[in-house]
């Protein structure tokens, strides 16, 4: 099939221009923008099957030249790690509008700027020139902030440009990172992938200036930290994660689902595509003291936070913070579980936290709080709402047999071999996780019912439905994880060696 | 090509074409009681001029009247900029009702009359030539500010910006005097062969280049010169304030470029430019730049007018705008000449949106715009909205581009020029603050219960579509914008 990302990318797009001429009828807006995200579904499916996963370079090229002047192309493909992410979107985007249903204020404009989201989203994942990388970067937040500040809860408003601010304070470095590798390179580009084969040129030479002197660092350590902040306010890692909570629990349930579940992504993402292959040097040096090091403490800090948290969102929110610790930390190691348990971590965060801003949007679309102390023993009202809500829980906490287990042990496995100190630290985030996510689940769901919610009904049929293809997945994942972590070897193989000739020990 | 009056004039066309329209504009106005004739006529002159000017582009560059202007690519691009915001303005006009309360012969008049003096701005090489345009822009403008009857507020701006424009003007005139006094002459080619030979005081020269960036910088609208902007932008007539914020701008940097360009610096093979007898002007700007978009943002952040917002805005955009001088080279400038045309398109249709607005709620504070969005005015609200967002330099908006090429310019010198960019992405960063809390109060907040519904008449949307398309345009397809502010570099003296 001939420029299948491209109609990945755009058909959502149109779908966006669609709905915003369709006639004010809240009933067909909503299928019709269901509608357009059935294609970039189909379409990531298909290519789920035709992808060659023997190689380990970008399949699926798309190349136009788009402003010759500057060596900008359009241009598109497709690897073992980004097609991992462009599932997840292509899932959560569909997931989401059947999320969303319930929605009722200014229908038009919620499904028309959602659609521009996932337009954004996938052309992130499909950019491989990083002019349109960063135009599709920047695309997003746009919609994001309308969709939180429009649509969100009480304190929709100060979320929504705290999210705006930090994520464009963080490009606003990664823009110079770009235009500084553009004008280092011979002849200049903003091509990755020539990018990535000349990065020997990118000069380690230390920087005759304050603070690089010091720290010895040169300019590949200096633009790693530029992009590595643009990166870090998206994964969230610490001290950039504060926009985070608040971001999660202002935003409607399907915009939580994406934040978590796709932009967090993001950053790994950049990371991996980026930083690694471009910049080996500054990756190999930054690897253990900086990059495992911030992942390990977010692993900890985050389940920590999380465990102090009242309201039922935040502290899934906070668990993000420590799953995506999981991810940096097994990057940081540099091996092959390593590394494929991180990008599994982002596939299953994905899926897992998904389906926890799910089962939380649920509750709080009957109770209209997500105060923890405020429930209790809501398993005798709601038994089908418990069991999957069991599931998500015990899959976060890492039980074998769920998708989460596989990634976590892949990464500590791989860290092992390189950083125990770290791997123990990592290691005790899972005792701290099973203490809050079990301590949540004793105070919500056991004990003696609240007199209030006696008469809740529960789970319907819609949010059933927006739940169960992701349970499966975690389920399959969990027993079967060769379906995604197939995928990724190739890719991730060639990543990894480009680092590992740099690393000193 | 040196040509003389009469010589000259066969180049001099459009220029004799807004003059025949002001003309006929003033004895029209005696004629017919019909003010639409008037606006029309006006209308027609500068369209007719526009095409003239397009039809001049790429012409043999040369000297005309007696080496008192240039004709080149340069001049044309600014000319061709002053007409098409001189037309948005007219058409804006035309919907106002502020401008329905003056008498709009005299208004029609002093804004052509204007847009004579940026034509001269544009292609003048001579200082005195270039000191007398200059006035004829700033006499022109004073009026114009203070065109609304009984309105405290655009009476006192103009007489503020009287009293700024005329020290600037003063100061700049005396740093002419020195140049006079150091090279013997006020032709530009003249002054760029002598101080090639001679050798002058370095501190002398400086001082002069001090001076003259004073009338020019207030021109510009760049700090320390900057006092004038936010009164005169509040007080003066929603569509005169929307061309002015850009086409004074414009001109200003095009009398500068002109001035320091060819003449001050010299063209080193490769695109690049060095400065003449090593005086260090570009570092002066160099700070000025970064000074200049900082206090533009920071003031920019507190104000409870959109006018007087977008004021503080256009300097710290003014801001952006001198990185691009700042590192000479052709890079920069043509940056800047992209930069230019994109900050029209935006920032004019941000000032449309705005009399809009005006024009059914009779005020410009922000307040007013609580919930606009949900008061049935979504087309206007969104797209204010777009050009806001363009204005902080978001994608897939043009004034993204413009910015990326601007950063590129700094950024491919390096060095200490890093610094500028992280301060200029800084100050983006900031700039989303304010404008994104119009955008808040525009769709986030809920309009209060007794707020008045905003209708629009569909012949309100002529302009603003237009814009808004260009906006999104340029800001993906940006090749043939970048191609024309390429080809405007080219200056006859070399």
């Amino acid at each position: 099939m001939e420029n299948v990302l491209t109609y990945m990318t755009f058909v959502p797009l149109a779908g966006a221009a669609l709905v915003l001429v369709l006639p004010n009828n809240a009933k067909l807006i909503r299928w019709v923008a269901a509608a357009a995200t059935v294609p970039p579904l189909y379409l990531s499916i298909w290519l789920f099957n035709h992808f060659d996963r023997t190689k380990a370079g970008f399949q699926f090229v798309e190349k136009y030249q788009w402003i010759p002047t500057y060596n900008i192309s359009y241009y598109m493909g497709a690897d073992g790690l980004s097609i991992s992410m462009i599932l997840l979107t292509a899932l959560l985007s569909f997931l989401c509008i059947f999320a969303s249903f319930g929605i009722d204020k200014a229908v038009k404009g919620y499904f028309a700027l959602f659609l521009m989201l996932d337009a954004g989203m996938m052309g992130v994942f499909c950019a491989l020139d990083f002019f349109l990388f960063f135009v599709f970067w920047e695309v997003m937040l746009l919609p994001m902030y309308f969709l939180i500040g429009i649509w969100g809860g009480p304190r929709r408003e100060y979320a929504a440009i705290k999210f705006f601010l930090y994520t464009l304070f963080g490009s606003g470095f990664m823009l110079i990172a770009i235009l500084a590798l553009y004008f280092s390179s011979e002849p200049h580009t903003f091509d990755m992938t020539v990018l990535m084969a000349q990065a020997s040129k990118f000069g380690t030479e230390v920087l005759p200036m304050w603070p690089f002197k010091q720290l010895g660092w040169g300019f590949q350590h200096a633009i790693w930290m530029a992009l590595f902040i643009g990166f870090a306010i998206k994964i969230p890692a610490f001290p950039f994660h504060t926009w985070l909570p608040d971001a999660h629990v202002e935003a409607p349930t399907a915009i939580s689902v994406i934040l978590a579940g796709v932009l967090l992504k993001m950053g790994t993402y950049g990371i991996l595509r980026i930083n690694f292959p471009m910049l080996p040097v500054a990756t190999a040096d930054l690897a253990f003291w900086f990059l495992g090091a911030l992942g390990a403490f977010n692993i900890i800090y985050g389940a920590l936070c999380a465990m102090a948290q009242k309201d039922l969102k935040k502290l899934v929110a906070y668990s993000s913070v420590s799953h995506m610790g999981y991810v940096m930390l097994g990057m940081a190691s540099m091996t092959t579980q390593g590394i494929n348990g991180a990008v599994l971590q982002m596939f299953n965060h994905g899926t897992i936290t998904g389906m926890l801003f799910l089962l939380v949007g649920v509750v709080y679309d009957r109770a209209h709080h997500r105060e923890i102390e405020g429930f209790g023993g809501l398993a005798a009202v709601m038994p089908v709402y418990t069991g999957i809500t069991a599931l998500a829980f015990f899959a976060s906490m890492g039980l074998p047999g769920l998708s989460g287990f596989i990634s976590e042990i892949l990464v500590l496995l791989g860290t092992w071999q390189k950083y125990p100190v770290l791997t123990i630290l990592g290691a005790s985030g899972v005792i701290l996780t099973a203490g809050y996510l079990l301590w949540t689940i004793q105070r919500v769901y056991l004990g003696p019912t609240n007199e209030k919610y006696l008469k809740i009904p529960d789970i319907n049929g819609r949010e059933i439905f927006t739940l169960v293809p992701l349970g499966v997945i975690v389920i399959i994942v969990g027993i079967y994880p060769a379906v995604v972590l197939d995928m990724l070897r190739a890719t991730l193989d060639q990543i990894n060696q480009i680092v590992l000739p740099h690393l000193h020990s | 090509m040196d040509l003389k009056n009469i010589g000259s004039l066969s180049f001099f066309y459009p220029e004799i074409v807004l003059s025949v329209t002001i003309l006929l504009v003033i004895v029209l106005d005696l004629l017919t009681r019909n003010r639409r004739i008037l606006s029309l006529v006006a209308l027609i002159g500068c369209v007719a001029a526009l095409i003239a000017t397009f039809d001049l582009y790429s012409a043999q560059p040369g000297w005309m009247f007696h080496r008192m202007m240039v004709l080149d690519n340069f001049s044309l691009f600014f000319k061709i900029f002053a007409l098409a915001a001189t037309i948005l303005c007219i058409w804006m006009s035309l919907g106002s009702n502020e401008i329905k309360q003056v008498h709009q012969g005299e208004y029609y008049t002093l804004l052509l009359t204007c847009t004579l003096g940026m034509s001269f701005m544009a292609s003048s090489s001579n200082l005195l030539m270039a000191y007398l345009s200059l006035e004829l822009v700033s006499l022109t403008s004073y009026v114009l500010t203070g065109f609304l009857p009984h309105n405290r507020r655009s009476s006192e701006a103009a007489l503020k910006y009287l009293i700024y424009g005329g020290v600037a003007s003063g100061t700049m005139i005396y740093g002419m005097s020195w140049i006079f006094g150091m090279t013997g002459s006020l032709d530009y080619g003249a002054i760029q062969t002598s101080l090639a030979q001679i050798a002058v005081n370095k501190t002398a020269l400086f001082m002069a280049l001090v001076f003259i960036l004073a009338g020019f910088g207030y021109k510009i609208v760049f700090v320390p010169f900057h006092m004038w902007s936010p009164d005169v932008y509040q007080g003066a007539p929603t569509p005169f304030t929307a061309f002015l914020s850009v086409a004074s701008n414009a001109a200003g940097l095009a009398i500068l470029i002109r001035f320091f360009f060819p003449v001050m610096s010299r063209m080193v093979p490769g695109g690049d430019w060095t400065v003449v007898s090593g005086v260090e002007w570009p570092q002066v700007l160099l700070f000025l730049s970064m000074i200049t978009m900082t206090i533009g943002n920071l003031c920019a952040l507190n104000q409870r007018n959109l006018k007087r917002m977008l004021a503080y805005s256009g300097i710290a955009h003014a801001g952006y705008m001198m990185m691009g001088l700042a590192v000479l080279s052709n890079d920069g400038l043509s940056a800047i000449l992209f930069y230019i045309v994109v900050y029209l398109i935006m920032n004019i249709g941000a000032f449309l949106v705005i009399g809009l607005i005006a024009n059914v709620t009779g005020d410009e504070d922000i307040e007013d715009y609580r919930g606009l969005a949900w008061r049935g005015a979504v087309i206007p609200a969104s797209c204010l909205a777009i050009f806001l967002l363009s204005l902080t330099g978001l994608p897939p908006f043009a004034g993204f581009i413009g910015k990326f090429f601007l950063f590129a310019a700094v950024l491919k010198v390096g060095g200490v020029f890093v610094i500028l960019a992280l301060v200029a992405v800084m100050n983006s960063v900031v700039s989303l603050y304010y404008y994104a809390k119009i955008i808040k109060t525009m769709f986030l907040d809920m309009p209060d219960p007794e707020a008045k519904a905003v209708t629009m008449a569909s012949n309100d949307f002529t302009l603003l579509i237009p814009l808004t398309v260009l906006t999104l345009v340029f800001g993906i397809y940006f090749a043939p914008l970048l191609k024309f502010s390429q080809q405007s570099l080219s200056f006859f003296i070399k």
